[in-house]
């Protein structure tokens, strides 16, 4: 079982740096696709004896984050007819290598933390710290509205794996709701995404200063 | 059962507003719903208060509330005495406005502003009867927050908007001392029920703070003059019957905040009674002098209302001196003259400010210089101002006098008996009084006499009945206290002694020290001599004389040539040069042919123009470096997320043991 959980960490691992690494915006898309919808697998992979609960957040979360939210993406990005990410604050390789650093530092740090034994064999913390850093890397490197909310969803899928930790705790409705918070945010920034590029003429979010008092 | 009737007005009030929310913007139903639920509530409150100072008896009501214990409100003569001017100028407002600001002239705030007035009204009427802290600070804040609101119903324009802001800024610096006055009060009391405690309780030092504290927040919204600023702007800029509404009854619910709260405390010390004196003759003087100074008639008669303010608080030091030394007829002429001049404030001024919002409507300004005339087309509104510029300069034989003079008589009567604080109140009011009547001259003469200045004056019309019946209204009130102040007696009488027995002394009746006789028989003596005089100047024989108002030998007499408000005024404007500093630009006329030249010449406000607006200015050139981090780059905020994130996860990180591991031998 922990075998093919840590692989699966791995994977979501090397998505993360693949995302950080490619200029593409539908391919950064899909990456985050792909990822979110392994890490919906995690669940069913975690504990010993499959609850109910788990297994019932496995379903929407695979719709949501990887079908619906990632279509709904591909949509917007449809709409406003852009293909790259041309000029990101910092180059694409050095992003990635600061990705690997941040990786690095998740593995170092997460040994340094006292965590049970349950948790302690495998990577989920680690992962969860550098798909966290990662997101905000994408977050604060990118400029295009539409990556930006790449950075937002890679973050939350940071956030969902220590969630896993929690999941026999949390109860499942709390999971619920912040999918579906998740769901609603996406939904607006996609619609505000095509404003955006109504009112600016652009998806520069730099152009949204002017709106600064 | 007159509090569950009282709850039934306020209920009343506050829907009143609503159904116009559902009809639509073009429909004119919802104003006259909102006229008639607001009557109804108003005439319900109205009979409940007078039942209540008149038959006493201090029913309460719990309300369950969880966070803050139970709610208690409950109708004593104090509460009554200050439901009747929230009740009456509530009523009267919503007709007033279906003259002035009618909705299908208004389609687009006229039903925001409805819906606040009712909510306004409501909260004022539940701060008013609460006996709870809590419940105290619910109503203080509908009314705050409703009154912001209708200060900036014409938000499309910057005056307004930017008066709205000043106005919420200081009353919630206003409500933020109210949170620590009640604060302390729960800490030292142990409960949030305002009800007086034992002359141990407190220790003199929590006393003087919840003094000081009480004095600050109910000052704010009172308008004592430091704390005046957001006055003038506010009332100018509102519409009329807000002004009136504002003018008249939100600053006296300062007055009764601080009259409601002195009683709750025990045994004050004599400084508090020199302190209120010494704040009333501040406020009365400087109020009336930055009035005379004004071009505005509205911001004039909102520096009117800081002066009235004056008197009150002037009638209240006299009472407060009273009780801490035993006096208990100084309280009873004091607190009567005071707690007068709240009723009959809130009945002039309201008339003022309804004639006023005629006279604008007519003139389309509300620039005193550029009006005139007025009284030819609008006869109705003239006489009305002529009654509430007669009542507010305290002449007989309106209402005006007759708290004034109680006031008088009690400062008279402290200063005679040893209170020399009270020295200070007797020449100062009388020199208001004086100061007043060359203000209102002023207005009167400019707006009402002689020939319009501007086409749009010439071309007013008088204001439709449904605006003429609440100016006659306010003005029957204003006549009848002042003809017969043997009516009010009882109704004084009868709240003295609630504000005593909270305090635990014994009371004087006001009719064994006050003539209320004698004034009644002056008051028709005089008003049958000038009907006489009127009667003899209107004979046939000396009205056939007529002609243009202005001539002056002039051929070619224009109605700009004539005498302004601004030059009668600059004797006094600049007699009081040093406190009202007017600048402005004053053309040089050289050669026997000058050019055209424009004067022009304003006063600006002492705590706000010159103190309040430069120290923010001041205080934000400071912080400008912090622009540099404020870019408005989404990415940058996130990146500080970033950075707080991996200084707190830093944190968890052992770096010393890892040291001591790597440079151990």
């Amino acid at each position: 079982m922990t075998n093919l959980l840590n692989t699966i960490l791995v994977i979501v691992l090397m998505l993360n740096l693949f995302a950080l690494g490619t200029s593409r915006i539908v391919s950064v898309i899909r990456t985050v696709a792909a990822q979110g919808a392994l890490l919906s697998l995690l669940p069913l992979l975690l504990h010993e004896h499959l609850t109910l609960a788990a297994a019932l957040t496995v379903v929407p979360t695979f719709a949501l984050k990887g079908i619906i939210i990632p279509g709904m993406m591909i949509h917007a990005l449809r709409d406003v007819k852009i293909k790259r990410e041309v000029e990101p604050l910092i180059g694409l390789q050095p992003s990635v290598i600061l990705g690997a650093l941040a990786t690095v530092f998740a593995l170092l740090f997460a040994d340094q933390l006292p965590l049970t034994d349950a948790h302690s064999g495998a990577l989920i913390v680690p992962t969860a710290i550098a798909t966290v850093l990662a997101g905000f890397i994408l977050l604060t490197t990118r400029f295009k509205a539409l990556t930006q909310v790449v950075g937002y969803l890679v973050l939350e899928n940071g956030i969902f794996i220590f969630g896993m930790l929690l999941v026999e705790a949390m109860p499942l409705v709390v999971e619920m709701g912040v999918l579906l918070d998740l769901f609603v945010g996406i939904f607006v920034i996609c619609i505000i995404v095509n404003q955006i590029n109504q009112a600016f003429a652009s998806m520069d979010t730099r152009r949204l200063v002017s709106l600064k008092e | 059962m007159f509090l569950d009737l009282t709850i039934l007005a306020i209920v009343l009030a506050a829907a009143s507003g609503l159904p116009g929310l559902f009809l639509a913007r073009s429909s004119v139903r919802g104003e006259r719903i909102a006229a008639w639920l607001m009557a109804g509530g108003a005439l319900t409150g109205l009979v409940c208060a007078a039942v209540t100072v008149l038959g006493g008896g201090q029913p309460t009501a719990f309300f369950p509330w969880p966070a803050a214990g139970n709610a208690v409100v409950g109708l004593d003569a104090l509460s009554a005495f200050f439901l009747v001017p929230v009740f009456l100028v509530g009523g009267l407002g919503p007709l007033y406005g279906l003259g002035y600001w009618p909705q299908r002239l208004h389609t687009s705030n006229g039903r925001k502003l409805r819906l606040f007035w009712g909510l306004l009204v409501a909260g004022m009427a539940l701060l008013v009867i609460s006996r709870h802290a809590m419940a105290f600070l619910l109503g203080w804040e509908i009314m705050a927050l409703s009154a912001f609101f209708l200060v900036a119903t014409e938000d499309h324009r910057e005056e307004s908007r930017r008066a709205s802001w000043v106005y919420l800024v200081a009353t919630h610096v206003g409500t933020l001392t109210l949170f620590g006055l009640f604060a302390l009060w729960r800490h030292t009391t142990g409960s949030y029920a305002l009800e007086p405690v034992g002359q141990d309780t407190l220790s003199l030092g929590t006393l003087h703070l919840l003094f000081f504290l009480a004095l600050l927040g109910f000052g704010l919204k009172a308008g004592v003059m430091p704390l005046h600023f957001w006055l003038p702007g506010a009332h100018a800029s509102a519409p009329c019957h807000v002004s009136a509404m504002l003018s008249g009854v939100v600053l006296k619910m300062g007055i009764y905040g601080l009259v409601r709260w002195l009683s709750l405390l025990p045994s004050p010390p004599a400084a508090w009674g020199s302190i209120i004196l010494a704040l009333g003759a501040v406020s009365g003087l400087l109020g009336v002098v930055f009035a005379i100074g004004q071009h505005d008639l509205k911001r004039l008669l909102a520096y009117h209302s800081v002066e009235n303010i004056g008197i009150i608080l002037l009638g209240l030091g006299v009472a407060m001196l009273g009780r801490s030394s035993g006096h208990p007829e100084w309280v009873a002429l004091g607190l009567a003259g005071g707690l007068l001049h709240v009723w009959n404030h809130s009945f002039f001024k309201s008339l003022l400010f309804f004639c006023a919002g005629a006279v604008v409507h007519g003139a389309h300004t509300r620039q005193i210089d550029r009006m005139g005339g007025m009284a030819k087309a609008m006869p109705w509104t003239a006489a009305c101002f002529l009654v509430g510029a007669v009542a507010i300069c305290g002449l007989p034989p309106l209402n005006g006098f007759v708290s004034e003079w109680f006031v008088y008589l009690g400062l008279l009567k402290t200063a005679l008996s040893g209170g020399t604080a009270a020295m200070v109140g007797v020449p100062v009011l009388a020199m208001v009084g004086a100061l007043a009547v060359a203000c209102f001259v002023k207005v009167y003469g400019t707006v009402f006499l002689g020939e319009p200045r501007t086409r749009a004056a010439g071309h007013a019309r008088e204001a439709p009945l449904s605006m003429r019946l609440p100016m006659l209204a306010l003005g029957a009130c204003c006549a009848l206290i002042g003809l017969a102040p043997v009516l009010v007696g009882p109704v004084l009488d009868a709240t003295t002694a609630c504000w005593l027995a909270d305090a635990g002394a014994e009371t004087v009746r006001l009719g064994h020290i006050a003539p209320l006789g004698v004034i009644s028989v002056l008051a028709f003596s005089l008003t049958a001599c000038v009907a006489g005089v009127m009667v003899f100047l209107g004979r046939p024989a000396l009205a056939s004389r007529a002609g243009p108002t202005w001539d002056c030998g002039y051929a070619r007499p224009t109605g700009r040539m004539q005498y302004t408000a601004s030059s009668f005024a600059q004797t006094i404007v600049l007699f009081f040069n040093r406190v009202l500093q007017p600048h402005g630009r004053r053309p040089r006329v050289v050669g026997l042919f000058p050019p055209p030249a424009h004067l022009h010449s304003h006063v600006d406000d002492a705590v706000l123009d010159r103190v309040l607006l430069p120290a923010g200015h001041r205080i934000e050139g400071w912080f400008n470096w912090f622009h540099r981090f404020q870019r408005g780059l989404t990415q940058h905020y996130v990146f500080y997320i970033l950075l707080t994130l991996l200084a707190l996860l830093c944190t968890l990180f052992p770096f010393k043991a890892h040291l001591a591991q790597w440079f151990a031998r």
